[in-house]
């Protein structure tokens, strides 16, 4: 069987971290697992079935030919990458990229299409499910065949706070691999020869370039909350505008950026972009402090992802509490300010 | 706009003793934070522009509160599409609500509607494609993840960040817009609002569900990664030993 799976480059030419996840679950190679997936954690795998024959990987990119990331596509199991280079289709536009999964699909006879659950996979694999009236699975942990066009499935609800047990019953399985999982490194792919490369120049139409994206350079400019490695954050109990001085100053100090609770951007106390959460950003720091948040499970939802974390609160029995690693407790507009002061004598 | 009745979920998310549903009984409902955003996008370019803000939902009888909220806050027209309590997938759904904008534009009391507002994913399910499958089975261009949204004349200019980039989407009307929280921030309900939101009389439709070829066959609370927080101490006097944890954990320069 082939799966093909949508590969997403970041601006360097490099495989985007998330569709490493997604190559991860779509590795028809992978060993079978057993057990429960999503609670002991092993690595996501469509397996080929207990007497399948080898799995082929192919992988859709949209770049140029001679930028290809090839290396760290046969690293990650791809035996055929797919390229649409950008004379054929230049630049992001979700119902044509969809309309190359779909020929690609047809062309490798397909059993399964597996995209990263970002904003762009998550909104390509919606229009490929459109297109051809098939469901799409989002969110996915792991997924494993259980008979021919039917799949055992545990995906995302909520965000991540819940699991759901699902069958899917299509051909081909349509998937988004959940992007914020905790389910630790994925396993090493059995090594790979550079994979083949095929050019494919989709046969469009007007429809299918009628959305196109118009990219505008970098805003902001300094770190990102996204990927920052450290983020102080500030909630309700910062008090106000006026009182996120002293975070912004340690954060400075760290080397990071702060990050804040959905109470503070809908009091307008800061902007919707410095949320984290469910519905703001997800932050994947090496440290998260977090200074006046309660710890509610759609914060958390943005933060579980944390190396570590550490409270800062004025309530021992905070729902924080039993969610960070460290806790300091008492005022953070005594505590932060007191900080800041010791790390600039450390100098 | 699109909106739809999810449990409202507190510190905690409890399932039912079957293991296939939330746990409601102590929690009220909502919609999602996206789709608050829609209904007041809407909201505010009717009032800019003209028009009328219809606000829809497919769910339980019940759901016709969510539908109050919205006209409390200024939409004008409510749709229940009303289901026997079943869960619906995003085919069904979508289905319906390409219906109902059909049933519109058939009507012929107008041209029908020229902007669809969805939120980005709902709360519950987070399938993501909803409104995608609405807009291709009408063949109405769609933008999703939106977080700034024009409308000019006959042309909707609407932006997202992708990867720390903007992305900027432009077409024309009618077509079919997925919002992110943050495009805006909603207002509260006026108190005549509320009363003319009691008051309003809603359009009814029963739809016929349909099988999705994805099947839930159970909900469960993952595992907890984390136990309880090591404390290092109360107030500034804990300084140190937070500064000698940085340390330990590499994060001082
Ligand atoms: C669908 C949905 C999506 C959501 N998405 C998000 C999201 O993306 N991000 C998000 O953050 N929330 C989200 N929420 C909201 C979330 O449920 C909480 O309401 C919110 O996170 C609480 O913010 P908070 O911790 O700042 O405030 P609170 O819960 O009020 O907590 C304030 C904390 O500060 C402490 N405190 C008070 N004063 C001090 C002081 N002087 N020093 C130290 N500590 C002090 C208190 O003990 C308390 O623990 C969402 C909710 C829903 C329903
Ligand atoms: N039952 C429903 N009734 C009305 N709108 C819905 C319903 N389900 C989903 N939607 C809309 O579609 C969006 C995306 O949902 P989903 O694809 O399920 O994540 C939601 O934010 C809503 O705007």
């Amino acid at each position: 069987m082939t799966v093909l799976c949508l590969v997403e480059l970041d601006a360097g030419g490099t495989v985007a971290a998330a569709s490493l996840r997604g190559l991860s679950l779509a590795r028809a190679h992978a060993s079978a697992t057993t057990g429960d997936p999503a609670d002991s954690a092993p690595p996501p795998t469509i397996p080929s079935g207990p007497s399948g024959p080898s799995g082929q990987l192919a992988a859709a990119v949209f770049g140029a030919v001679d930028q290809l990331p090839l290396g760290t596509l046969g690293g990650a199991g791809v035996s055929d990458v797919c390229a649409v280079p950008p004379q054929y289709l230049d630049g992001y536009a979700p119902r044509a990229w969809a309309r190359v999964l779909a020929e690609l699909t047809a062309r490798h006879n397909a059993t399964a299409v597996v995209a990263a659950a970002t904003d762009r996979g998550s909104e390509v694999m919606a229009w490929l499910g459109a297109i051809t009236g098939k469901p799409v699975a989002a969110n996915c942990l792991s997924a494993q065949r259980s008979g021919d066009g039917m799949y055992q499935l545990v995906r995302q609800r909520w965000a991540g706070l819940l699991l759901e047990d699902a069958i899917l019953e299509s051909s081909p399985a349509l998937l988004t691999a959940a992007t914020d999982a905790d389910l630790g490194e994925p396993a090493a792919p059995p090594p790979m020869a550079e994979p083949a490369v095929h050019l494919h120049r989709p046969g469009l139409t007007e429809a299918d370039l009628a959305v196109r994206a118009t990219e505008t350079a970098d805003e902001g400019g300094g770190v990102s909350l996204a990927t920052a490695r450290v983020v102080v954050g500030g909630g309700r109990g910062v008090g106000g505008p006026d009182g996120f001085a002293p975070l912004e100053e340690l954060a400075g100090l760290l080397g990071g950026v702060v990050g804040v609770s959905r109470v503070v951007t809908s009091q307008g106390w800061r902007p919707h972009t410095m949320q984290v959460g469910q519905t703001g950003t997800k932050i994947t720091p090496e440290l998260y402090l977090a200074c006046g948040i309660s710890g509610a499970i759609q914060h958390m939802a943005g933060c579980g992802s944390a190396k570590h974390i550490v409270a800062v609160n004025t309530d021992p029995a905070a729902p924080i509490m039993s969610r960070a690693d460290y806790a300091v407790i008492g005022d953070l507009a005594e505590i932060i300010p007191a900080l800041v002061a010791a790390l600039k004598e450390r100098g | 706009m699109c909106v739809k009745r999810v449990p409202q979920v507190g510190g905690r998310i409890v399932i039912t003793p079957d293991g296939q549903d939330v746990e409601t009984r102590m929690s009220g409902f909502a919609i999602s934070p996206h789709e608050e955003c829609a209904v007041e996008e809407a909201v505010r370019l009717t009032q800019r522009l003209g028009g009328t803000a219809t606000v829809l939902t497919l769910g339980p009888p019940a759901a016709a509160e969510q539908l109050r909220d919205a006209l409390a806050i200024g939409a004008g027209h409510g749709i229940l599409l009303e289901t026997d309590g079943r869960e619906w997938g995003p085919i069904a759904t979508a289905a319906a609500i390409t219906d109902a904008v059909r049933r519109k534009a058939a009507a012929g009391d107008s041209l029908g509607y020229d902007l669809l507002l969805f939120g980005n994913e709902a709360a519950d399910t987070g399938d993501y494609q909803v409104g995608v499958r609405v807009a291709e089975s009408l063949g109405w261009p769609c933008a999703t993840g939106i977080k700034h949204l024009e409308v000019d004349g006959a042309t909707v200019r609407a932006r997202r960040e992708y990867r720390g980039t903007g992305e900027t989407f432009e077409f024309g009307l009618p077509a079919v817009i997925s919002v992110k929280e943050g495009i805006n921030l909603p207002r509260y309900p006026s108190l005549p609002g509320r009363l003319r939101a009691k008051r309003a009389v809603l359009e009814q439709h029963q739809p016929q569900w349909s099988a999705d070829g994805l099947r839930k066959t159970g909900l469960r609370v993952p595992a907890e990664r984390r136990q309880q927080a090591t404390v290092l101490g109360s107030g500034p006097d804990a300084v140190p030993a937070l500064v000698q944890l940085l340390d330990e954990l590499g994060v001082l320069r």
